[in-house]
C-alpha cells in the first residue's frame, strides 16, 4: 500500500499497521488517525508491555520516515532533549584559525572578529538532540519514551514544544518543524501526569488483548512460531493474567519473548517441564516465579 | 440531562446528514450544539473536560465526521479522558446522550456485575479477562477495591482481605533516611571542587575546561525497629512484622527488627529470609513470647544495655509499634524512652490505635513516653504502613 494512502481513514490505517506486523483495534487505530489529522500528540498509558513504543515504530516504518526516540528518565534536562554546542570542535576551530593567522602574520588579515565569532556559532558545530532533529528532519516519528519517569519542569518543557512545534536557538534564530512530527508520549503510571501535557494530547489507555486478539499478534509478528505453541502460550499467559495476583502480570511483550525462547529451542508443545524451564521470559519477580509454577502445573495438566 | 431524548436522537440525526467532504465539513448548527452539550455532561459527571478540550473533541468530530457512532465514541474518548479511571463514566454518558445499544459500557442494569469484579480480586479462582470494556472496568474496580483495602483496619479484615493485604506488601518501597557525611563526590551541582578543575585544566594544556564541582555524601542511617507481639497487639502483630521485613530486604545493612513482650528477642536474621512468609515463620521459631504480656519498660531497658549504647541505636532512627499497653510501672518505660531518645536521632512510636476515630492518649505508658517521642503516628492500615515509611524516609534532618 501507498504510505500516503495509509491516513486515508482510520480502517485504511490499521490495514496499513498490520503490514506492519503492528495490529491495531479500532480505538487505537481511530485515536492514531486523528492525532495525524489534527496535528497533536498522541499519549498512550497502558501496562508495561502492551505495545506502546511498538505502534510509534510502526507508525515510522509504514510512512517510510525516521523514528527518533527519546528516553526519558530522572534527571533530563532540556539540553539533554533539545540541542548542545560542540564545545570541543568550537575550540579546535579557533586554534586553526589561530594556525592560519599566525601563517600569515606578513599577509592579509583572516578577517573581522564579527565573522570569526558567526562562524564558531555555525550549524556545523550544533548537536542536535531528539527534539530539535524531530523539528528539522520533520516528517518523522517522535517517539517520547516513558514521559512519567522524567521530572516536572521536563513536563513543562514538553509542553512548551509540542505547543508551538518551534525551538528558539538564541546564536541562530528560530528553528521551525515544516510539517509538525508525529509524536507518540508513552507512560507507565508510574506517576500522575499534569493535565497540562494531557489537554494538550489524545490520551488512549493500551488494555492486555483477549485471547484471540494476542494469538493474532503472535502469528503476525512470530510466524515461524508453531500455531498450536502459540496458542497454548497465549493461553497460558491469559490465564496467568486472569487468575494470579501477581505483581507484574505478563505483558504481551513477554508472550512474544516466551513463544520466541520456545521456538528457538525446538520445541512445538507446551508441558511443565519446557513451561517450568523457560517461564523466566514471562515472569520477572521472584515473588511471581513460585506462584506461576505451581498454576503452571494446574493449567498445563488438566 | 443523560436520559435518552428522542429530540436529543433527532437532532443527531440531523447532524449526520452533514455533506461527506469530510476533510473540511463544519458541524451544522445543531451537531455542535449536541457534541457540545455532551462535552458538558461528562464535566458535569466529573471529567476534567477543559474548554480546549471541548475544542479538541468537536475538531476531533469534524474530522471523523458523523456518519459512524464508534468513530465519535472513540473520537471523544481520546479528547475527553484522561486516565483509565474516566472510562466508565464517559461510556455511561455517551451511551444515555446518544442513545442505543450498548457499546463498550456497563449499563445500569449491570451494575451488580461491578461487585462481582471486585469481589473476584480477593478471590484467585474467580478469573476476569482484562480485555476490552471489561478489561477498563476491571482497572477501575481494582483500583477501587486496593484503594479501600489501603484504609482498612488489618485487624478487622477477613482471611480474603488479609491474603490480598498480603500481596500489597510487595509494592511498598521504603527509603533509608540519610545523612550527609564528611567526605566528597564528583557531582553535577555543588561548590566548586578547585583540585579537580585545575588538574583537568593542566591535562587540557591550559585549555579552560569544565568547572568540576563536588558534594558531601549522603549515607543511609541506621533503622531499628521495635516490634510488640504481646497480647494486646496480637492482632496487628503479623502484618507490623510483614512491614517490618520489607523495610529489611530494602535496607538489609541498616535495619535492624526486635520483638518486644515479655522479653526482648532479635529477629533481624529471621526477617532476612527473602520470602516473605518464610521470614515470618521463622521469626515465629525465634520468638518465645508471642501474645504474652507486656514489659515494654524491662525489654526496652535490656534493648539500650545491650544494644542501644554500644553503638545500634545511636544516630538511628528508631520506630516503637506498640499500643503502649504496659504490664509493669510505667515509670521504666518512660525513662527506658527517654534513654534511647538521648542516643537516636529520632524515634517514632506508631500506635494502631492512633488512627481509631475519638482516640486520646489516655494509657499510663503512652502518657509516659510522649514526652520522649518526636512522631506519634498511626499503625492500623496499609496506608498508615505507608505513612510511617514516608516518616522514616523523612527522618533526615536536624532534629526539631
Amino acid at each position: 500500500m501507498e504510505p500516503s494512502a495509509a491516513f486515508d481513514s482510520p480502517q485504511a490505517l490499521a490495514d496499513a499497521l498490520t503490514g506492519t506486523a503492528y495490529l491495531a483495534d479500532e480505538g487505537l487505530a481511530t485515536v492514531t488517525w486523528l492525532a495525524h489529522r489534527l496535528e497533536r500528540p498522541l499519549l498512550l498509558e497502558g501496562e508495561p508491555g502492551t505495545g506502546k513504543t511498538a505502534l510509534a515504530e510502526a507508525l515510522a516504518q509504514l510512512q517510510g520516515v525516521p523514528l527518533i526516540r527519546l528516553q526519558c528518565y530522572e534527571g533530563i534536562e532540556a539540553s539533554q532533549a533539545l540541542y548542545d554546542w560542540d564545545f570541543p570542535r568550537q575550540i579546535l576551530h579557533l586554534r586553526a584559525v589561530e594556525t592560519a593567522a599566525a601563517a600569515n602574520r606578513d599577509g592579509h588579515s583572516v578577517g573581522s572578529s564579527e565573522d570569526l565569532e558567526a562562524e564558531l556559532f555555525d550549524e556545523r558545530f550544533l548537536q542536535a538532540r531528539p527534539v530539535l532533529r524531530a523539528l528539522q528532519e520533520a516528517p518523522c516519528v517522535l517517539l517520547v519514551d516513558e514521559v512519567d519517569r522524567a521530572d516536572d519542569e521536563f513536563e513543562a518543557f514538553l509542553l512548551e514544544v509540542l505547543s508551538t512545534w518551534a525551538v528558539t536557538i538564541p546564536e541562530l534564530g528560530t528553528v521551525r518543524a515544516r510539517t509538525p512530527p508525529l509524536v507518540v508520549l508513552t507512560s507507565n503510571r508510574t506517576r500522575e501526569l499534569h493535565d497540562a501535557l494531557k489537554r494538550r494530547c489524545l490520551y488512549h489507555w493500551i488494555e492486555h488483548p483477549g485471547l484471540e486478539r494476542e494469538l493474532a499478534i503472535v502469528r503476525a509478528r512470530l510466524p515461524e512460531v508453531a500455531e498450536t505453541l502459540a496458542r497454548e502460550v497465549v493461553e497460558v499467559v491469559q490465564q496467568l493474567r486472569a487468575d494470579e495476583g501477581m505483581v507484574k502480570p505478563p505483558g504481551v511483550a513477554e508472550t512474544l519473548d516466551w513463544a520466541r525462547a520456545l521456538a528457538a529451542l525446538g520445541h512445538s508443545r507446551l508441558d511443565p517441564e519446557v513451561a517450568a524451564a523457560t517461564m523466566g521470559a514471562a515472569v520477572k519477580y521472584r515473588e511471581d516465579a513460585e506462584r506461576v509454577r505451581v498454576a503452571l502445573d494446574r493449567i498445563l495438566t488438566r | 440531562m443523560s436520559a435518552t431524548d428522542p429530540g436529543t436522537a433527532d437532532r443527531a440525526t440531523a447532524g449526520q446528514t452533514t455533506p461527506d467532504t469530510a476533510a473540511t465539513s463544519t458541524l451544522t448548527w445543531d451537531a455542535g450544539q449536541t457534541l457540545g452539550g455532551f462535552a458538558r455532561a461528562c464535566r458535569a459527571a466529573g471529567l476534567s473536560v477543559t474548554a480546549d478540550r471541548e475544542r479538541g473533541f468537536l475538531r476531533a468530530c469534524a474530522e471523523v465526521g458523523l456518519r459512524s457512532r464508534e468513530a465519535v465514541y472513540w473520537a471523544g474518548r481520546a479528547t475527553l479522558t484522561a486516565s483509565p479511571a474516566d472510562v466508565a463514566p464517559y461510556d455511561r454518558i455517551f451511551n444515555g446522550w446518544f442513545g442505543g445499544q450498548p457499546m463498550h459500557a456497563v449499563t445500569p442494569q449491570e451494575t451488580p456485575r461491578t461487585s462481582t469484579v471486585q469481589a473476584s480480586l480477593e478471590d484467585p479462582g474467580e478469573g476476569v479477562g482484562p480485555d476490552g470494556p471489561d478489561g477498563e472496568e476491571l482497572v477501575k474496580a481494582a483500583a477501587s477495591a486496593q484503594e479501600v483495602l489501603r484504609h482498612r483496619d488489618v485487624a478487622g479484615l477477613s482471611p480474603k482481605d488479609r491474603a490480598a493485604l498480603r500481596r500489597q506488601f510487595a509494592l511498598l518501597k521504603p527509603r533509608p533516611p540519610s545523612r550527609r557525611g564528611r567526605r566528597h563526590t564528583p557531582s553535577h551541582r555543588g561548590a566548586v571542587d578547585g583540585h579537580a578543575t585545575v588538574r583537568a585544566l593542566l591535562r587540557q594544556m591550559g585549555e579552560p575546561s569544565r568547572i568540576r564541582r563536588r558534594r558531601r555524601v549522603h549515607r543511609p542511617r541506621r533503622v531499628v525497629l521495635l516490634v510488640d507481639v504481646s497480647g494486646s497487639m496480637s492482632a496487628y502483630a503479623d502484618a507490623l512484622l510483614r512491614l517490618a521485613h520489607t523495610m529489611v530486604q530494602a535496607g538489609p545493612r541498616t535495619t535492624e527488627v526486635f520483638t518486644v513482650g515479655t522479653r526482648l528477642t532479635h529477629v533481624t536474621r529471621a526477617l532476612g529470609e527473602r520470602d516473605p512468609d518464610r521470614a515470618l515463620l521463622a521469626a515465629g521459631e525465634v520468638v518465645p513470647d508471642w501474645s504474652g504480656g507486656t514489659r515494654l519498660g524491662e525489654s526496652l531497658a535490656v534493648f539500650v544495655r545491650r544494644w542501644g549504647r554500644r553503638g545500634m541505636a545511636r544516630g538511628a532512627v528508631v520506630v516503637v509499634f506498640s499500643d503502649g499497653w504496659e504490664r509493669t510501672a510505667p515509670e521504666l518505660l518512660g525513662e527506658q524512652l527517654r534513654a534511647v531518645r538521648s542516643l537516636a536521632h529520632r524515634v517514632v512510636w506508631v500506635n494502631p490505635h492512633r488512627g481509631k476515630e475519638g482516640y486520646a492518649p489516655v494509657q499510663a505508658g503512652i502518657v509516659a513516653v510522649l514526652p520522649h517521642v518526636d512522631e506519634f503516628i498511626a499503625g492500623h492500615s496499609l496506608a498508615a504502613f505507608e505513612e510511617v515509611l514516608s516518616v522514616v524516609a523523612g527522618a533526615a534532618g536536624v532534629r526539631a
